[in-house]
């Protein structure tokens, strides 16, 4: 065992990477929940926002467009949930469960050609003098332009939220959608308009995996990173800057049990295979005590019927 | 536009699963021809052949060793789901229920005796029983969501049956390959085909008592009504007097007991053997079949049966035509969708639009 070979600065900046799939997905799906709907198809979006962006980023060998067809790809699967929860009127809970699973095999049945390729590098950004200062260089200026979306997307979530108006319907739909209704806003519109924004995060996120994270295409790839998404929004108490505390917190736990697999801990690999999952258990049961910050319409469906 | 029906309608809570199955059908079809295959074939292949051509004899037997699984699981969920309990990781549960069951078999070897079968049930229902009650446990006492914990569980019990099947396990004589000592070659702990070439083994027997047994305790039995009046009405549910902790404890607990005893069955019959890539997803299946089937034990056994239909037949059209195994998960995913879209015209009426103030 040699943990001296750990290096701290490569370390952090290993865990930005591995952060930012679980921060866009997160940050995607913490608006949806802000709207009063509760998708738990992240999965299966994630999966085929992953290989959408995968195929489309080797056939036009343009990272991307890979990217951009990874948010499409997570939107449009998002549309089968909203066709499912909002104008079908189906359980959100099963609705969920299904995108996962359908998400999981057309994945699969789309990535077919696609096993074995290695993807077109996204370059990282360099700028002069300011990438190259040791330490706080590779740390916080020598990614990829994607990791950086994802932590201004939260900014901008988080201002949207906060002191725009939009922010305000919105929120106001989620905590109470009857009351939104009497009010005259458009309750299915909204939530719709969210879903579609959670799905193409999601998508991107998986996209992330596939094209700069792994970068390859395996089957089932996301291994659990949109269920993990789903609870750091828990995690983060419905606030956006607490996603990205949360995930980087989770990339963490990931780069480091990889590094001491790598540095030969005595303890086993999948011993430490599984620990960022039983440590999301740890953290959910620590955290659930205190349900106040749910949106109070969390998960009900809302129908003008009265 | 849509009107709420003031009770589900009966007509249609039958007929949704029948509409879901034909429109999965054509848009399978579509989706087959996208592929380059003949959709007609195709679909005749997946529903036909097993139970009706020329090899019929011997895929027959194999929906029984498939649909077993899933109606055992199935029924598990379905009385968790009715009272808006969420157990979506008897994935877990299922491996969980494998371990503990070969465990307790191979803790035996090389005696043999009548009473290491019946304890291999026990310890395959204990293990699915725990890792349940983990969920069950954090969501009485701490108000954790299950859904997540449950499914976090599912992948922290893929890493322990890697780690089994590497090491506590593994077969001393395997030459060093992964994976336990086949139960099939040691003669007390082997699930055998009841009568031979049926494909009729204990995990059958179980599952079809499961179904009785949920048939009556949903319908002859007081806990079975408030599983019931919770899913439906849990205000008035709380006032009956029910306790929702004991109820959490009691539908998760069973689900993984018969989940469980699912992947027991499964490793000391027709896997045999405990190893790396065991699970091949029945525990998310089940999930389809518990829906499909209306939470209904009578319904869930149909459509465990069609499910592993589409299995069997998948394979089929897989070494025969050339399908991708993928498109088979596809269709069951879309067969799930089709459902629980359908599913509006039980809860709600279309009626002509009228004009109003939105």
């Amino acid at each position: 065992m040699d943990l001296g070979e750990i290096n701290p600065v490569l370390l952090i900046a290993s865990l930005m990477v591995a952060a930012t799939p679980l921060l866009l997905a997160a940050i995607g799906e913490l608006v949806v929940e802000k709207a009063g709907v509760l998708n738990l198809g992240v999965e299966g979006m994630m999966i085929v926002g992953a290989i959408s962006g995968f195929a489309i980023s080797v056939e036009t060998g343009s990272p991307w467009l890979g990217f951009i067809a990874a948010a499409i790809g997570g939107a449009v699967l998002s549309l089968l949930f909203v066709l499912l929860t909002q104008v079908a009127l189906a359980n959100q809970v099963a609705s969920g469960l299904a995108l996962t699973l359908f998400g999981l095999g057309f994945s699969a049945l789309m990535g077919q050609g696609y096993v074995g390729i290695k993807p077109p590098d996204m370059a990282d950004i360099h700028i002069p003098v300011i990438s190259d200062i040791p330490v706080i260089g590779p740390i916080l200026f020598q990614h990829d332009p994607i990791l950086y979306l994802g932590i201004a997307l939260t900014a901008a979530v988080w201002a949207t939220l906060k002191y725009t108006r939009v922010g305000l319907i919105l929120r106001a739909v989620g905590e109470n959608h009857d009351a939104a209704h009497a009010l005259g806003y458009k309750v299915i519109k909204i939530r719709i308009l969210a879903i579609l924004f959670g799905g193409a995060c999601a998508g991107l996120g998986g996209a992330y995996i596939s094209l700069i994270r792994v970068p390859q295409w395996t089957e089932g790839m996301t291994a659990g990173v949109g269920w993990i998404a789903l609870a750091l929004v828990v995690f983060a108490s419905w606030k956006p800057w607490r996603a990205l505390l949360g995930a980087y917190l989770f990339g963490g736990i990931t780069v480091l049990q990889l590094n001491l697999q790598a540095a030969g801990v005595a303890i086993p690999v999948e011993y430490l295979a599984m620990s960022p999952y039983i440590i999301t258990i740890l953290v959910l049961v620590i955290l659930s005590a205190d349900k106040s910050s749910a949106p109070a319409s969390l998960g009900r469906t809302f129908h003008a019927s009265h | 536009m849509l009107e709420k029906r003031p009770q589900p309608s009966k007509m249609w809570s039958y007929a949704t699963p029948l509409v879901a199955v034909i429109a999965t059908m054509v848009f399978g079809g579509v989706l087959f021809a996208l592929l380059g295959k003949n959709p007609v074939e195709a679909i005749g292949t997946i529903f036909w052949e097993p139970l009706f051509g020329e090899f019929a004899f011997y895929y027959r037997p194999q929906l029984l060793v498939k649909g077993a699984p899933l109606v055992l699981i199935a029924i598990g969920l379905s009385l968790g789901f009715r009272a808006g309990i969420w157990n979506i990781g008897a994935e877990g549960q299922y491996i969980m229920g494998a371990i503990f069951g070969a465990a307790a078999g191979l803790a035996f070897y090389p005696l043999e005796a009548w009473f290491i079968f019946p304890i291999m049930v026990m310890a395959g229902a204990l293990g699915g029983w725990i890792w349940a009650t983990i969920p069950a446990v954090l969501k009485v006492r701490f108000g954790t969501n299950e859904i997540l914990v449950s499914l976090m569980l599912v992948y922290v019990a893929e890493q322990m049956l890697a780690s089994v099947s590497l090491g506590l396990l593994k077969n001393p004589e395997g030459f060093g390959f992964p994976g336990s000592r086949n139960l099939q070659q040691y003669e007390s702990a082997y699930n055998a085909e009841l009568i031979a070439g049926s494909g009729m083994h204990w995990g059958v027997v179980t599952a079809l008592i499961a179904v009785i047994f949920a048939y009556v305790l949903l319908n002859r039995h007081m806990l079975g009504f408030h599983i019931r009046l919770t899913g439906e009405a849990p205000r008035a549910a709380r006032f009956a007097g029910v306790n929702p902790a004991r109820l959490v404890l009691f539908c998760l607990g069973l689900s993984g007991a018969l989940a469980g005893l699912a992947g027991m069955f499964e490793v000391s019959g027709p896997s045999g053997v405990v190893s790396i890539d065991f699970n091949v997803g029945y525990g998310f299946t089940a999930i389809i079949v518990a829906f499909l089937g209306r939470l209904h034990p009578v319904g869930i056994l149909l459509a465990g049966g069609l499910m592993a239909l589409t299995y069997i037949g998948g394979e089929i059209a897989q070494s025969q035509l050339g399908l991708p195994a993928a498109a088979i998960q596809v269709f069951q995913g879309m067969l799930l969708f089709f459902l629980l879209a359908f599913d509006l015209l039980t809860n709600y009426r279309i009626r002509a639009a009228r004009s109003e103030v939105a």
